[in-house]
């Protein structure tokens, strides 16, 4: 058996979680909204993190065990790092009024 | 199913029979940790409060002590005093020695400084730790377990692999009539709305709400995004992006059983099923508060690898990441693996976490008990020092 390159939680999902170090131009394959998927990817994913499983336009929630965990605070593209450079928190948020 | 256990006067059941010094002030923690040095079989509980607070905290750290004098594992108390601090002393003791157990109390001031303080708390300690040695184990039925969790320099893999296997050992202890506690108020931030759904009763739910916006407020009362306090740099590092994130993956660590109560930092648990204790996410103030609440045992799921332990609640640390397991294997009691397809591994998991609970219960020593990682801990505490 192969062992999993990443990780979908939820179906609801738009992100993965990389289960091993992951190389840009690396292709994952994944079930998105019940179709398989190849995704490229466009920059490295270290072990743990997470990429984009379909383009989440900014402002949009970023989806992952079928919860929002915050949102793209810019365009995220098919394939990219989702990580602190590109998706803020709603919660514990002090610093907006 | 049992486990072996040590009888308390209360009722309790210990897992541990050690004697507590516990500093009543910041100013008494070098005596405290001197004689707990000293006398094999005593361990110090050292915390940075006990004066210069307000009414508020003054409180929430007197019951804390008191809780902690409780704890089951605890078969008698030293309380060792500066002798001017604001918390009271002798109610400490007074509350403490309502549970049966042998409380003494040694003020510095009193006593005529240091020196003659650690000689006189090494005769009371060593007295009380030879009378302890009489007591035997005895067998308990695993209603009697009152068992704590808690997730600690998280990554990804706790919300994958380790907080749910712990998740699944509490689900098997709340079948069998133990008690199970959880914490961690701002890792609920973002996931409260599942919590609120499994509370029992509508005033459940109605207070889970409430210690989250409690504790958000606080957060944001500092006018800044409180990510890189939470999640933490190390979080972060570890592939958790934002507090919603991690609050997710953390409250599978509670299971998936109804919340019958929430209770607040320092209160004693006192009935079956499952609690949260309101509580921040750091290790020295939660341990503290789970600790108080009457835990015997600390099952402790890290990503990338948090050492400590308490002085007197043995702490079961278990990761699901393989790098983890490979470069801290001083650290980490039992290692999970992620699960392939079709495997059910977290459910197994969860029994082999319930099986090692009780082993620990019945004297097995961990890891991290062994080391005597996790001296230093704290109180949390919500005022400034004043």
């Amino acid at each position: 058996m192969i062992k999993k390159r990443a990780i979908v939680i939820n179906s609801k999902d738009n992100v993965a979680t990389a289960l091993d170090d992951l190389k840009a131009g690396e292709v994952i394959q994944e079930e998105v909204d019940s179709l398989k998927k190849n995704i490229k990817l466009n920059q490295d994913i270290p072990f743990g993190h997470k990429f984009s499983l379909k383009e989440i336009p900014s402002a949009s929630p970023v989806i992952k065990y079928g919860e929002v965990i915050g949102t793209a605070s810019e365009l995220i593209k098919v394939g990219d790092y989702v990580h602190v450079h590109n998706l803020k928190s709603n919660r514990g948020r002090g610093d907006i009024k | 199913m049992s486990f072996l256990g040590f009888p308390r006067p209360d009722g309790q059941v210990g897992v541990r029979n050690h004697i507590a010094i516990i500093s009543t002030v910041i100013c008494a923690n070098d005596v405290t940790l001197k004689i707990a040095q000293q006398v094999e079989g005593a361990v110090a509980f050292l915390h940075d409060q006990g004066c210069c607070q307000t009414p508020i905290d003054l409180n929430q750290v007197t019951k804390t002590l008191v809780n902690l004098g409780k704890n089951p594992n605890l078969a008698g108390v030293l309380l060792l005093s500066l002798g001017c601090e604001s918390v009271l002393v002798e109610e400490i003791r007074e509350r403490i020695a309502a549970s049966g157990k042998p409380v003494k109390t040694l003020s510095i001031q009193q006593i005529g400084g240091m020196l003659p303080a650690v000689a006189e708390g090494s005769r009371i300690t060593q007295e009380m730790v030879i009378k302890a040695s009489t007591i035997r184990r005895e067998t308990f039925d695993d209603s009697h377990l009152i068992i704590g969790v808690k997730c600690g320099a998280s990554d990804t893999t706790s919300g994958l692999i380790s907080n749910p296997a712990a998740g699944a050992a509490f689900d098997l202890l709340y079948d069998h009539g133990g008690t199970c506690v959880f914490g961690e108020t701002t890792e609920f931030l973002g996931a409260e709305h599942i919590l609120m759904r499994r509370a029992a009763t509508p005033e459940v739910k109605k207070k889970i709400g409430e210690i989250v916006t409690r504790m958000e407020q606080r957060a944001k009362m500092m006018g800044v995004d409180m990510r890189g306090g939470q999640p933490t740099t190390g979080n972060i590092k570890g592939g958790l992006t934002t507090i919603e994130e991690k609050s997710l993956g953390a409250i599978v660590k509670g299971g998936t059983k109804s919340i019958q109560g929430v209770y607040e930092y320092g209160d004693k648990v006192t009935k079956k099923g499952l609690y949260i204790v309101d509580s921040p996410g750091r290790e020295p103030e939660f341990l503290t508060g789970i600790a108080a609440a009457g835990v015997q045992i600390i099952i402790f799921s890290t990503g990338i690898g948090a050492p400590q332990g308490f002085p007197f609640v043995p702490v079961l640390k278990i990761t699901g990441n393989p790098k983890t397991e490979k470069y801290l294997p001083d650290h980490i009691d039992k290692f999970i693996k992620l699960p392939e397809e079709g495997e059910n591994t977290i459910a197994q998991a969860g029994e082999e976490i319930y099986q090692e609970i009780k082993a620990i219960a019945s004297g097995k020593k961990t890891k991290a008990e062994v080391l005597g990682y996790g001296q230093f801990s704290n109180i949390f505490t919500v005022g400034p020092v004043i």
